[in-house]
């Protein structure tokens, strides 16, 4: 034994002196790490209650209970945590939505009733919610899901600009694919879509790659995916839950990419519509609009014939007459109605209800009515010269761009309006400017700056690049004449146009003045409708809002008990309103003619 | 009935008990020459919640017979039942005290079969999470070798500074003991401002440690005495039980992952682990204490080496539904008791088809530690299973 063996180990007391290394204050509080993984908080207010961060814990310990009452993009729900399960690995704030979620450094908690360990963050007052420290999503590259959107083909400007060729070239399968991985399923959009799509069962199945159980989700909800899939309004877009961090997904683009994939004579196998049972009881619909066809399709699928009565010669509606073509194909449009069609719709063109058929007539040849008979009438601003002849109102010019009839392109033109109609009225005569002069020369006005036009940011941007000049902000004065002829539009700059009280009241600036040349003048600002087929001793029978539109109960029900009436005359005006009115109103016809109660007529 | 030979001061234990000719010990429990007696499931000597069946004759060992079942909580098989992302609080409780390697071959097998590319900055951290998580255990394990022979101090010093490195981890990954910092994809997080001087603070104080423990322990004619030539793994029994990592390495066999099959950032640092060739505890225990000096080298070397800011995460499909082509892999570390490694089948769902996890324990705590034990004094089990490096945990997964 080595004397150096039996020595060496009493240098350990040469720490003897040492302070102790041990904590001598066990009672203060020593606050965990600025990451430290400690108890839950939440933002309740910037939280939309998702429930994304419930679907990644693997403990269980999320659940979202009610909280206050659901709105547009917030389905009123919040997180509660169960510490009887949490282990605190914070993926459930890395993963959250909104970054609402996060950790606090707080890690002492003592409490007598396990229950209490069951709390809502941020809803339940904690001594931790104002804490700052604690764990957050990491910043940088970290994120648990793509939030750049797959970005979408368009035609240059030089390839559209002379054409109605299509514009949006849609998805590849590995594009569709790559964006629809983005989605987290949490329902929002679906909360919000006018007609409550199965949005994330249809991106599902195209992450699935099973196009025909998309087709078959597109279906329960929406009879004209190939139309919606391109120029559906997208509320559903404006509150998915991926766009508070990043781009929201492109809902729109996705459906329409899996309307594209099949092929017509393939729908009624996938949507086993081969055989329909019948039953005795006719149904007429007046209006080949999309709120008409949705609830044709819906009433024919239950057994019911359905005729519908169109003015026109061709169905769609607005669909087809109004929305230009290079966003919205025809043989897109004839694809949905093709299959309508196709279940056993019969349709009889050129038949206007009023003047070639009254509606009385139709309440006693048929068990139940549905119109849709859309907003078809222009509106002038009534200023001076608005009565010349080469004024004219946008949609009479767009149906006839449709119909293929003669119609005069000016040289000069000037458009009134700031809205989405505006935009497609002048997009278009911008590319006949194009195609008969070799340049576009037009220019269109809101009242509303830029910042507050009406119109969508991508419509202003993409008719700017196609050679239109877009002039927000100016109020028209009148239309000056000569000869017979405008000559061009007076306008003053427009500085607001509601007043404190909210009343649209414009204040303009009456001393800076511009004229704007051109020979032909559009005015685009707003439609209104005509009611003109209904009978006064209806109308007696039937409710109106002060504003004078017809009130209807839940289900679309009129006063008069067998008259069903939706889309634009009643709500919208946009596509899918039109095909959510058609769907419930067709489940209402449905009730009534088998005698099930549902909440009468208000 | 020899009555010299059963009042002899020294018997022979040699005689005890009589062999078979199977070469196995005649037990022969009604003789009252054999006791059985259980070490653990609770008790101080076993890491973790295991159970060693002794027969004994005497103080002596006769048989052993490792059992567990104690802390079983089927972890490979709820991930068969997790997303890939959950799969990651989920694996970490396989091996307690050490949970970085557990994070890390997750990672690994989830990245190799979906073909990812972890970015740089992410390696280099991961390397340095994994030397952390190196340097916390061999803290607690190279004094806690002295421990099993009644030495405790050297014990409260390594878990002192160990309490130090468990802040330098809770600062960088939000958590002492899990960590959850090793994210398939990359890590969760970039070092604090701070942190490599405070790391380099908590460096010095192993420095100190290193030399107070080898005087206190290695230097130590007790610890001599009954850790040297204690439970000896002759070099052939590395191969046949499956021997790794330090344990090996005290046999005169270099078994180290990150010199054989460097992973991460291990090709560019600079090291050479310890090998000796005595093959008992203090050998095992003295290779530890190299280990643990080479961790503070290459912890310092990390630092030196890796950049400042850059990626953290490669990009990855959304972790909610996130599906791995079909496959298999098999990814290994080296942990502080040697290679620990994950075999995963996939089948192209979004959840693993098959998790298998293979540590050094499973091997080294069952058939070894049973065939050591025997003719060892029962004073000595939980110094030759501490030697072994034995994480019940790690076994039960
Ligand atoms: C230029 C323009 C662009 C638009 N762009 C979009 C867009 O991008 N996205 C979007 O969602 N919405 C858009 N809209 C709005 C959308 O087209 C309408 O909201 C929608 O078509 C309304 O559907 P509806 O069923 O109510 O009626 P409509 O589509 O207006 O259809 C009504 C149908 O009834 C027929 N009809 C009317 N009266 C009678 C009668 N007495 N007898 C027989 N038939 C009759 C009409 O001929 C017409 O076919 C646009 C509208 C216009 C004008
Ligand atoms: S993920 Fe975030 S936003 Fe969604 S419910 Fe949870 S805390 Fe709220
Ligand atoms: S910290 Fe982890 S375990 Fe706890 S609630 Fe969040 S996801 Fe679930």
């Amino acid at each position: 034994m080595n004397i150096k063996d039996v020595l060496s180990p009493f240098t350990a007391w040469k720490r003897v002196a040492r302070d102790p290394v041990t904590v001598k204050d066990p009672f203060n509080d020593r606050p965990g790490a600025d990451r430290y993984r400690g108890f839950h908080k939440n933002d309740v207010e910037a939280c939309i209650g998702c429930g994304t961060c419930e679907d990644i814990c693997e403990n269980e310990a999320i659940d979202l209970v009610p909280f206050k009452d659901p709105i547009s993009g917030d389905s009123g729900l919040r997180p509660s945590i169960d510490y009887g399960r949490c282990c605190w690995c914070a993926l459930c704030v890395d993963v959250c939505t909104t970054n609402s979620l996060t950790l606090s450094n707080e890690y002492t908690w003592v409490a007598t009733d396990p229950d209490e360990f069951i709390f809502t963050p941020g809803v339940d007052k904690k001594d931790w919610d104002e804490n700052e420290k604690g764990w957050k999503k990491p910043e940088g590259n970290y994120e648990f899901y793509g939030l750049k959107r797959v970005e979408m083909e368009h035609l240059h400007p030089e390839e559209r600009s002379d054409s109605f060729i299509e514009m949006v070239k849609g998805y590849s399968k590995e594009q569709a694919q790559k964006e629809a991985d983005r989605c987290v399923e949490c329902g929002i959009c679906t909360a919000t879509c006018p007609a409550h799509m199965g949005i994330p069962e249809y991106i599902k199945a195209i992450r699935n790659d099973d196009i025909e159980e998309g087709l078959r989700v597109l279906y329960e909800t929406n009879p004209l995916p190939e139309i919606c899939g391109r120029i559906c309004t997208h509320k559903c877009e404006s509150v998915c839950s991926i766009g508070h961090k990043g781009d929201p997904l492109s809902i729109r683009w996705l459906k329409r990419y899996i309307a594209d994939q099949v092929p017509s004579d393939k729908y009624k196998d996938i949507l086993d519509t081969n055989e329909i049972e019948n039953n005795d009881k006719k149904i007429a619909i007046i209006g080949a609009g999309p709120s008409g066809l949705t609830a044709a399709h819906y009433l024919v699928k239950m057994g019911y014939s359905v005729t519908i009565f169109e003015q026109f010669e061709a169905a769609g509606g607005m669909m087809r007459y109004g929305i230009p073509e290079y966003r919205l194909p025809y043989e897109s449009i004839d694809k949905d109605i093709n299959y309508i069609l196709s279940l056993g719709v019969d349709i009889k063109y050129n038949t206007r209800i009023g003047a070639d058929i009254t509606l009385d007539q139709l309440g006693k040849d048929f068990d139940a009515v549905f119109s849709g008979t859309g907003l078809h009438l222009g509106r002038s601003t009534g200023i001076p010269g608005s009565d010349n002849e080469h004024v004219y109102y946008s949609t009479d010019y767009l149906r006839k761009i449709t119909a293929g009839e003669e119609i005069e392109v000016a040289e000069s033109i000037v458009v009134i309006g700031g809205g989405n109609v505006a935009m497609d009225i002048t997009r278009s005569l911008a590319r006949m400017q194009k195609v008969k002069y070799g340049k576009a020369n037009i220019i269109a006005t809101s009242l509303e700056k830029e910042d507050v036009m009406p119109a969508d940011r991508e419509e202003v941007v993409e008719a700017r690049e196609e050679g239109a000049i877009i002039n927000p902000g100016w109020a028209p004065q009148s239309i000056e004449i000569k000869d017979g002829v405008p000559t061009g539009l007076h306008v003053v700059e427009c500085n607001s146009l509601f007043d404190e009280t909210g009343r649209f009241n414009p204040q303009c600036s009456m001393d800076v003045k511009e004229f704007w040349p051109g020979v032909q003048i559009i005015e685009s600002i707003g439609q209104g409708m005509d009611l003109s087929y209904i009978s006064e001793e209806f109308k007696e029978n039937m409710a109106f809002s002060p504003r004078g539109r017809v009130e209807t109960n839940d289900y679309f029900q009129t006063g008069v008990k067998w008259f069903f009436m939706g889309g634009d005359i009643i709500e919208g005006p946009d596509v899918i309103h039109g095909i959510a009115n058609g769907h419930k109103a067709a489940i209402g016809i449905d009730n009534f003619i088998q005698g099930i109660d549902f909440k009468a007529a208000k | 009935m020899d009555l010299k030979k059963l009042f002899q001061m020294n018997p022979d234990r040699s005689l005890y008990p009589e062999m078979g000719e199977d070469g196995k010990p005649i037990i022969d429990l009604s003789s009252h020459k054999f006791l059985k007696i259980w070490q653990g499931p609770q008790h101080p000597g076993i890491t973790g919640n295991m159970s060693l069946e002794l027969t004994v004759s005497g103080d002596e060992i006769v048989e052993s017979k490792t059992h567990v079942g104690y802390l079983h909580r089927g972890f490979e098989k709820l991930m068969e039942r997790r997303k890939f992302i959950q799969c990651f609080p989920t694996c970490i409780r396989m091996c307690v005290a050490e949970p970085d390697p557990n994070e890390y071959i997750l990672a690994a097998a989830i990245e190799d079969l979906a073909g990812i590319e972890v970015p740089e900055t992410a390696q280099w951290l991961r390397t340095l999470a994994l030397e952390m998580a190196r340097l916390q255990i061999l803290l607690r394990s190279v004094p806690g070798q002295g421990g099993t022979f009644a030495l405790g101090l050297g014990y409260q010093w390594g878990n002192y500074i160990r309490d130090l490195i468990l802040d330098r981890f809770e600062e960088l990954t939000g958590g002492r003991v899990y960590h959850m910092y090793i994210i398939p994809g990359g890590v969760r997080g970039l070092l604090p401002d701070g942190f490599k001087k405070r790391m380099e603070e908590n460096l010095k104080l192993v420095d100190e440690f290193v030399i107070n423990i080898d005087n206190l322990m290695y230097n130590n004619s007790v610890f001599k005495q009954r850790a040297k030539g204690l439970a000896v793994i002759p070099k052939d029994w590395i191969d046949t039980y499956g021997v790794y990592g330090p344990t090996a390495r005290a046999a005169g066999v270099m078994r180290d992952v990150r010199k054989t099959h460097p992973y991460l950032k291990y090709a560019e640092l600079d090291f050479e682990p310890f090998t000796t060739t005595e093959s008992d505890v203090y050998a095992r225990s003295r290779v530890r204490w190299h280990d643990l000096q080479t961790t503070v080298d290459l912890i310092r070397q990390i630092m030196a080496k890796m950049p400042d800011g850059g990626e953290i995460r490669a990009e990855t499909p959304n972790v909610l539904h996130w599906r791995i082509p079909k496959g298999e892999t098999y990814q290994k570390c080296e942990s502080s008791r040697g290679e620990y490694g994950m075999y995963m089948v996939t089948d192209g769902s979004d959840k693993p088809r098959r998790v298998n996890l293979k540590g050094p324990s499973y091997t080294h705590a069952n058939a070894l530690l049973d065939k050591l034990l025997i003719n060892a004094n029962i004073a000595d089990t939980a110094a030759i299973m501490v030697s072994l490096a034995t994480c019940p945990p790690e076994i039960e997964r």
